[in-house]
């Protein structure tokens, strides 16, 4: 969709809301959905942190890691690509205390989520480097450049143009996934929601406003990325390439 | 070993039996080449015989077989160790390259830096310089290539033409003694070409460089090079001046490569 | 740490549990590849009906899948229908993955030629005749493996049904592990599973990509 209507979606999301917040069957859900919401967003940014750490020092592991460090990351984005990322998160919550690691539940949700995520991540930053062209790199090598500098000063930037899009969809993927964390007793937003329905089942309020908060998140990301995007492809001035 | 004295009478690129080959396909087959300090020297010959791939070995793009490349007296592909050659390490590989310059055919500009960005990142990066000597030093070399009014400018923003001049600068401002060209107006259009040619003249006649240029314009081959190299299927097939040369090819293959070209002008 | 007797005596159990979890992802799949071709054609059918369908996929993309199946399985009684965990499940997944697959619909009807279209016409072939036996059989397979991925994807979020209490491997291998205190090996067994099934169906959708791409090329 485009910007226009995506904005326009997040607005009317946004107004429902606001109008719920003040009506009578919805307003007592309102306080405690926000602060489940408000832990969710946390433990999306924090996981979204990791994810692209994670990403990248695994496809540059990959790509130029001596051999150890490739095989390392091959089974990192192999194991968490391949498993669920709910299994991920249980094994975290109720294995890895048999082996003497206690985690916080928070921690865990940030962990997990995140290693989760970042496993898909390395292939987007994997893609998007092999997609420069060979003569950028012949460039750097002619100008002397070490392969480190040519990374970090041609490459990666221009990788990193290719790379928001997908990035885009996997931000939205972590966020959703967040939802997940309410099986391992942390009180976001669909734990709350869960809680709420099961003391008062008034499914359809609840559920309603559920989805709309997690739908106004997503569209912040979306149209977030978007914006960044067209910044970046700015900045290349594509438009005009010749 | 090396006297001062014989560094200057040694030349300033040397190939000494240098082999390429690609799978079972060799590409170049024990070349041996000298060019002079400050000479001009130009490479035609057909597709395929291998002369984009002597411009790469010497910028070390590509690995050789077989043989010693020599750079300013000193082997690059290689080093002394012990009294003997042993295939350089990274470290001395980029020691000798930094000698050696190159503009690519498609000219290879950074799209996400303006034109000074492009000429100030490997002299800040790679030499140390301070970005105000950079820019000053690039400022000096896009004015010499005609640019200097489009130093803001990205290379999507600039024509062939223009992004090849932005090019040469880039390679200029690393102060190279040897200057590769590998076809570099074969990707123009045809009115473009000149205002290149134009730049590379001017090179010519005010710098002492080394220059190695594949091309494939006759015309200015002669009018500038100080020596052709005609290569076919891996080999130096004849060499000379070029006013000889191209009055009267000694060899059977070099005359129909010259009638070829001259016929499809 | 790791006890091979207890690992060994939850297999036949863990293996059953699997079957629940390859049948929720083969109906919630089959329901995927249905829902995502109606959706791809009420979304190309007009203009007014193609925004409402893409902001209801918008919704469906946007909003994590757990809520979509609580609401399916609490909401539904509400209206007097009563749906066992299963199927509600399995619809919210296909639902939620049908959104994904009318993404992927689109993307290969749009691709095929419009002349296909004016060929047809010429040989005044009716509308539905052209687009079954002209327009799917071009734009299905260059599809395939996307679709193939997604299959995958739905496959690695079943677990999530455990969340009402289907017995499919996740919610097994927890019970299990809430009985004996164990759960090191029904978790890692589960993580095993898992694993396995998606390099074999990752290899399985690069051989049919392959393939297709031979054929095409043809
Ligand atoms: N990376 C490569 N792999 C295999 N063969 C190559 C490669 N690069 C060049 N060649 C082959 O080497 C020969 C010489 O190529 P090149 O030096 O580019 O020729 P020229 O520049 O004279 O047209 C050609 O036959 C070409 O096909
Ligand atoms: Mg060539």
């Amino acid at each position: 969709m485009g910007l226009y209507s995506l904005s326009a979606m997040l607005l009317a999301a946004v107004v429902a809301i606001a109008i719920m917040a003040v009506s009578e069957t919805f307003a007592i859900f309102v306080p405690g959905l926000l602060q489940g919401a408000w832990l969710t967003l946390q433990i999306a940014l924090l996981g979204c942190v990791l994810a692209v750490t994670m990403a990248v020092l695994a496809a540059l592991a990959r790509l130029y890691g001596p051999l150890p460090l490739r095989w390392l990351a091959n089974t990192y984005v192999e194991v968490f690509r391949g498993t669920s990322a709910l299994v991920q998160l249980f094994w975290l919550f109720f294995v890895l205390p048999h082996f003497g690691l206690t985690l916080e539940p928070f921690t865990v949700a940030v962990v997990g989520l995140g290693l989760n995520v970042g496993a898909y991540g390395a292939e987007v930053v994997r893609g998007a480097i092999l997609g420069i062209v060979p003569g950028q790199w012949e460039a750097t090598v002619a100008l002397n450049m070490t392969r480190w500098q040519a990374l970090r000063r041609v490459i990666l930037p221009q990788a990193f143009v290719a790379m928001i899009p997908p990035w885009g969809n996997l931000f939205i993927e972590l966020l959703k996934s967040t939802a997940l964390v309410s099986l391992i007793t942390l009180g976001d937003l669909a734990f709350r929601a869960q809680q709420m329905n099961q003391t008062t089942m008034k499914t359809i309020p609840i559920f309603t406003l559920v989805l709309l908060m997690y739908l106004v998140m997503s569209l912040a990301i979306t149209i977030c990325m978007r914006l960044l995007e067209r910044r970046a492809t700015r900045g290349l001035a594509r438009g005009r390439s010749a | 070993m090396n006297t001062a004295n014989d560094a200057t009478e040694q030349p300033m690129v040397r190939f000494d039996g240098v082999t390429k080959s690609y799978g079972a396909l060799t590409v170049l087959d024990d070349l041996r080449l000298d060019i002079g300090r400050g000479e001009k020297v130009a490479i035609i010959g057909p597709s395929g015989s291998g002369k984009t791939t002597v411009l790469r070995m010497l910028m070390t793009l590509e690995r050789i077989n077989d043989g010693v490349i020599w750079v300013d007296g000193e082997p690059m592909t290689h080093m002394e160790k012990g009294g003997r050659l042993v295939p350089a390490d990274p470290r001395h590989l980029r020691r000798v390259r930094a000698k050696v310059g190159m503009v690519f055919q498609h000219f290879n500009l950074f799209p996400h830096m303006t034109a000074l960005g492009n000429c100030i990142e490997a002299p800040i990066t790679v030499l140390g310089l301070s970005r105000r000597e950079a820019e000053e030093r690039a400022a000096e070399l896009l004015d010499l290539v005609g640019l200097a009014d489009k130093k803001e400018h990205y290379p999507a923003q600039l024509s062939g033409g223009q992004q090849q001049r932005v090019a040469i600068a880039r390679a200029l401002a690393m102060r190279p003694k040897v200057m590769l060209f590998d076809e570099v107006t074969s990707a123009l259009d045809p009115e473009l070409c000149g205002e290149v040619l134009q730049v590379i003249r001017k090179l010519g006649s005010e710098h002492d460089l080394t220059m190695l240029m594949v091309t494939h314009q006759m015309g200015f081959a002669k009018e500038f090079a100080d020596r052709v190299c005609f290569f076919y299927q891996g080999k130096i097939c004849e060499q000379g001046n070029p006013q000889d040369m191209f009055a009267a090819p000694q060899n059977e293959r070099t005359r129909q490569f010259l009638r070829a070209v001259m016929d499809s002008v | 740490m790791w006890d091979w007797e207890y690992a060994i005596s939850i297999m036949p159990a863990l293996g059953k549990a699997a079957l629940v979890t390859i049948q929720a992802t083969g109906i919630g799949f089959l329901l995927a590849l249905v829902l995502g071709l109606i959706l791809a054609l009420l979304r190309m059918s007009g203009p007014r009906m193609g925004w409402a369908v893409s902001a209801l996929i918008e919704f469906i993309r946007s909003t994590p899948l757990l809520i979509q199946i609580f609401f399916l399985y609490f909401v539904f009684p509400s209206f007097g229908i009563v749906l066992d965990a299963f199927t509600a499940g399995v619809i919210a997944l296909g639902l939620h993955y049908g959104c994904y697959c009318a993404e992927v619909y689109r993307a290969g009807l749009e691709a095929v030629p419009r002349g296909q279209w004016e060929a047809s016409i010429a040989l005044n072939l009716g509308t539905y005749a052209t687009f079954k036996d002209v327009i799917l059989p071009q734009a299905i397979p260059p599809i395939v493996p996307a679709l193939g991925n997604y299959l995958v994807a739905l496959f690695k979020e079943t677990p999530l049904l455990s969340a009402i209490a289907v017995l499919e491997l996740m919610q097994t291998a927890k019970m299990m592990g809430s009985e004996t205190f164990r759960y090191t090996e029904p978790m890692t067994l589960v993580g095993i599973i898992f694993l396995l099934m998606s390099l074999v169906s990752a290899a399985g959708i690069r051989w049919l990509e392959r393939r297709l791409n031979r054929r095409s090329a043809r």
